[in-house]
């Protein structure tokens, strides 16, 4: 069996760890693992999500259980001094020897501390291992404001969190833009404004001279002679390999720190490996993890005898969200390797800056930059990486169809086969494609699971669902879009079965159209269309609704539920106001305002459901219908009763077509607002339908949403009367109703349907498929059956008695915990 | 909470040495679940009328230590029974404890027995 000692327990450590366990035969290897922090590796990438309430637990790459199912010797707290490579031993601390016939070095960097005067004083902090993080957060109770030094990747992650601690933040970068090495100036210029606007302040091209204090920080001055006052600093200005082990064993290392290794991550000792950002190949060190990994693969191969492609250096590109705000650099971003033309495109206003550059036979794309928007990241760095062709027009690239074209450009489908689609893991579109053509994969989860791709970052994962759609289709599979396996039908055809036959339960429609025996898929999606199309009672049948559903409330973290009033047009009476204070009072309840201008209830235990509606019944409350997916609210604006800019009662508007529609099921949840004039003040153009009043009546928007893909609502008509306008929003909301798939909002149904916007406008406004008058008498159904559920539930002693948390039990679940937080409660904190 | 999740282990029916009279069967909602609680442990009892059968695993889900899978909804998977927590669907198999579409722990399945009406829960202490 032969020994294999990994000095480094960080990312790339744990990394080689799980592939050479992943590859190895049992019994092949022995492996000890030193790490010199006292827990097992963590997540170093999403470091400041610690900031933003993740643990360190979070953060683990694995437990301390996996070493040991693994049979891996795991020794943290244990710093290796001395490499004996003639005896083939390594020393620790404690003077304990260990043998070993591989020595994997992957003890990573350190954060480089520049030589400034004053570095010493108290509150100057590295930002580097999660023992850094505490010691950071608790000095941050006693400042208000901190300093960063290092305006590239891992200074503007330490300046997020100097933001998520409630901090003044300061970036202070030598070069004259931040992420020097990703961005150009322009680039630089976009994402500083973007930061700015979130309360950061940027001073660029300074050299800091000293750190002022007596014994603890107060400020900085700077070689321009300028000074900052700060309460503390945070040094996140570069790394420096951890390459001491390396020297002191007598192996060469590189001018700018890093063991020297071969192609096959050798150092000069051929028994001994360096990986990850201890290791320099050709006087470079790789400060990003997916090289990191591709290193670690590399000498597993080599010690499990598969076949290896010998390291070539790696490409730097790179994506990240940067405080909120997209940032994408790649191939050859500045045009500095090969002659190129770039072209380039920005927007100051929403704060977009785009550049590619071009061979200068326009063939070939050679890099970019992209901040603000790097949705074309992927398919960019592919089109790079693969060489392949252009399209004519390469702007098109960045800007997207124009003038009614099909976007040019590729999708997957054009990729080559070694196009790597998953760069933290190395897996390629042959291998997915592979998988799913000869293994029979057909789910996302079983691409992730049998290649690991999208498990790193998961920035690839939108390209690996169009490669299965993609795949799947070209295979003649799945063409047909069904709901799961225990329906061979879509939503739509699923929805004119009930229709046609009179299907009126779950049960019998699965008895006569399915097989099987259902799933949280069909179930839900058949109880949406039963509740569209008949309208019963949802909680009849209440085994096949989601929780939410079942139970008439939203459920939380901890299994308590919150409760939400209907507040129609978010118009409600002092006295109404008192009633939901009263009530949160007595069963303590956490109170927060909603979005959509209402107020929730959080933390009602199951079985207090029942008395909290009662109470909210006998005021005069109905559901909210805060848990369907269905309507939700009508926001408002004042509108004309109050306001001097207003046209239109907006308020009275909303409150008659929030009463219209309240109950209505769909098949995702719906969400309008009315606007009393052009100001838009109820933000009406990100709803699923929008009402804007004019001098001569009402302009509707539809199919807006916010979400994370917010999209605003788009024009149907303008200037129609109340009575024209409710008639088109009925037919509209039971036209999408009648052909959207389970689970999809209006804006992406929209954008899924041929013809678009023009073709809607001809069905609802034109009537072009005569349905019109059929859609309208299917929603005055749905509004005269309309009846409370809660009310239903409160008067039915049956369906009351199943609000309990025990059958056997007249007891509460003996789990549930919560803490305070102003003044209020909040669950205990999540597993 | 981990010391929670160590509470619940598997029970083979051969092993059983106390069945625990639980509730009557009308308690349970057909092809859904229920929440029991033995001892200091709360068991989610699934009453899978169309197919005609019975089965009990821990409520708790080890994905986020919630205490909460006898409000899953249940259903099949190629045939296997199996039921998903109403948190983020994961899916565990009724039958074996296994954890179907994804990477948490593998949950504890308890025997069960109907006799007179009424529905007993297995268990080996």
């Amino acid at each position: 069996m032969a020994k294999i000692v990994v000095i480094g327990n960080g990312m790339v450590g744990y990394k080689f760890c799980e592939k050479l366990c992943a590859q190895a035969t049992a019994g092949d290897f022995e492996i000890t693992v030193f790490g010199e922090e006292p827990w097992p590796a963590y997540d170093r990438v999403h470091l400041s999500a610690y900031f933003s309430g993740s643990t360190a637990d979070d953060l683990i790459m694995a437990p301390r259980s996996w070493y040991e199912e693994n049979n891996i010797d795991l020794r943290t707290n244990e710093m290796i001094v001395k490499i004996d490579r003639e005896q083939k031993k390594i020393i620790s601390h404690t003077g304990h020897d260990y043998d070993y016939d591989k020595l994997i070095l992957a003890t990573g960097s350190g954060a480089f501390v520049p030589p400034i005067d004053g570095v010493d004083k108290k509150g100057v902090f590295v930002y580097r291992t999660l023992e850094d993080l505490d010691a950071i957060i608790e000095y941050s109770k006693k400042a208000k404001s901190a300093a960063v030094i290092g305006g590239g990747l891992l200074g503007l992650e330490a300046a997020k969190a100097v933001i998520d601690m409630g901090l003044e933040a300061h970036v202070i970068e030598f070069a004259p833009r931040l992420m020097p090495r990703q961005l150009d100036e322009a680039g630089s210029a976009t994402l500083q404004s973007k930061l700015e606007d979130l309360g950061i302040s940027i001073h660029l091209s300074k050299n800091t001279k000293s750190i002022n204090g007596n014994g603890k920080i107060t400020g900085m001055s700077f070689a321009d002679s300028t000074s900052l006052s700060t309460d503390m600093l945070i040094i996140s200005a570069g790394i420096k390999p951890r390459d001491e082990l390396a020297k002191e064993c007598g192996l060469s290392t590189a001018p700018r720190g890093g063991g020297n290794v071969n192609e096959f991550l050798q150092t000069d000792d051929e028994n001994i490996y360096a990986i990850g950002e201890v290791a320099s190949y050709q006087n470079m060190i790789y400060g990003l993890v997916a090289p990191g990994y591709e290193m670690a693969t590399q000498v597993v191969n080599q010690l499990t005898n598969k076949e290896v492609k010998p390291f070539m250096g790696f490409d730097m590109s790179t994506k990240l969200k940067l405080i909120g705000v997209d940032v994408g650099s790649f191939g050859d971003p500045f045009g500095e390797f090969e002659p190129s033309k770039p072209i380039v495109y920005e927007n100051k206003n929403s704060g977009i800056y785009k550049r590619i550059n071009v061979s200068t036979d326009g063939k070939r794309l050679l890099g970019g930059i992209l901040v603000g928007d790097a949705s074309a990241y992927n398919m960019l760095l592919q089109m790079t990486q693969n060489k392949m062709p252009l399209p004519p027009e390469p702007e098109d690239l960045i800007l997207g169809a124009r003038g009614g074209k099909e976007a040019a450009g590729a999708g997957v489908e054009s990729l080559p086969e070694e196009a790597q689609i998953c760069s933290c893991e190395n897996v390629t579109k042959g291998a997915i494609c592979s998988l799913i053509e000869n293994d029979g994969v057909t789910k996302v989860d079983e691409i992730k699971s049998c290649t690991k791709a999208g498990t790193g970052c998961g920035g690839c994962m939108p390209m690996v669902n169009d490669l299965l759609k993609h795949q799947l289709k070209a295979m003649g599979k799945a063409v047909k879009n069904v709901l799961c396996e225990h329906f061979d039908y879509s939503r739509q055809e699923l929805l004119d079965i009930v229709k046609v036959k009179g299907i009126k339960t779950y049960n019998e429609l699965l008895d006569q159209f399915g097989q099987g025996d259902g799933c949280e898929v069909c179930k839900p999606a058949v109880a949406s269309i039963l509740a569209s199309t008949w309208n019963e009672l949802v909680t009849k049948q209440d085994t096949i609704q989601d929780t939410n559903d079942r139970y008439l409330a939203n459920i939380q973290k901890g299994g308590t539920y919150s409760v939400v009033p209907r507040i129609p047009g978010g118009e409600i009476t002092p006295e109404k106001l008192i009633v939901i204070g009263e009530v949160g009072k007595k069963y303590g309840l956490y109170t927060k305002i909603t979005g959509g201008q209402r107020i929730d209830l959080f933390g009602a235990r199951v079985d207090q459901l029942p008395d909290i509606w009662e109470e909210l019944i006998n005021a005069g409350f109905e559901s909210g219908h805060a848990y369907g997916k269905s309507l939700r609210t009508i926001k408002s604006c004042v509108g004309s009763t109050w306001c001097r800019y207003g046209v239109q009662d907006s308020v009275s508007f909303a409150i008659q077509v929030e009463e219209r529609y309240r109950g209505l099921r769909s098949p995702h949840k719906l969400k309008g607002a009315v606007s009393g004039c052009i100001r838009e003040c109820a933000e009406a153009q990100s709803k699923d339908f929008g009402i804007i009043a004019t001098e001569k009546g009402w302009n509707l928007y539809v199919c807006g949403n916010g979400g994370s893909k917010p999209q605003h609502a788009q024009l149907l008509i303008n200037d129609v009367d109340t009575e024209t306008c409710l008639k088109y929003i009925d037919r509209f909301l039971m036209f999408y109703i009648r052909t959207a798939e389970p689970l999809t909002r209006t804006a992406t149904w929209l954008n899924k349907l041929e013809g678009g916007m023009d073709y809607l406008r001809d069905v609802v406004v034109n009537d072009s498929l005569g349905i019109g008058e059929e859609l309208e008498k299917e929603m005055q159904f749905m509004i005269d059956t309309y009846a409370c559920e809660w009310k239903e539930v409160v008067n039915n002693p049956e369906l009351r008695a199943k609000f309990k948390h025990f059958v056997n039990a007249d007891e509460e679940d003996p789990t549930l915990k919560f803490q305070d937080m102003r003044g209020q409660k909040i669950p205990a904190s999540w597993g | 909470m981990i010391s929670e999740l160590e509470k619940y282990k598997t029970a083979d029916t051969s092993k059983v040495k106390n069945w625990f009279k639980a509730a009557p069967v009308e308690a349970f909602p057909e092809n859904g679940g229920a929440c029991i609680k033995y001892k200091d442990l709360q068991i989610a009892v699934f009453n899978f009328t169309r197919r005609n059968e019975w089965y009990a695993c821990q409520n708790l889900c080890p994905h986020k230590m919630q205490m909460i899978l006898s409000r899953g909804m249940i259903g099949s998977e190629e045939g296997e029974p199996k039921v998903a927590c109403p948190f983020h669907k994961k899916t565990f198999s009724l039958k074996t404890g296994k954890n179907i579409n994804g990477d948490t722990c593998d949950i504890a399945t308890y025997p069960i027995k109907i006799e007179d009406g009424y529905v007993y829960v297995g268990f080996e202490h």
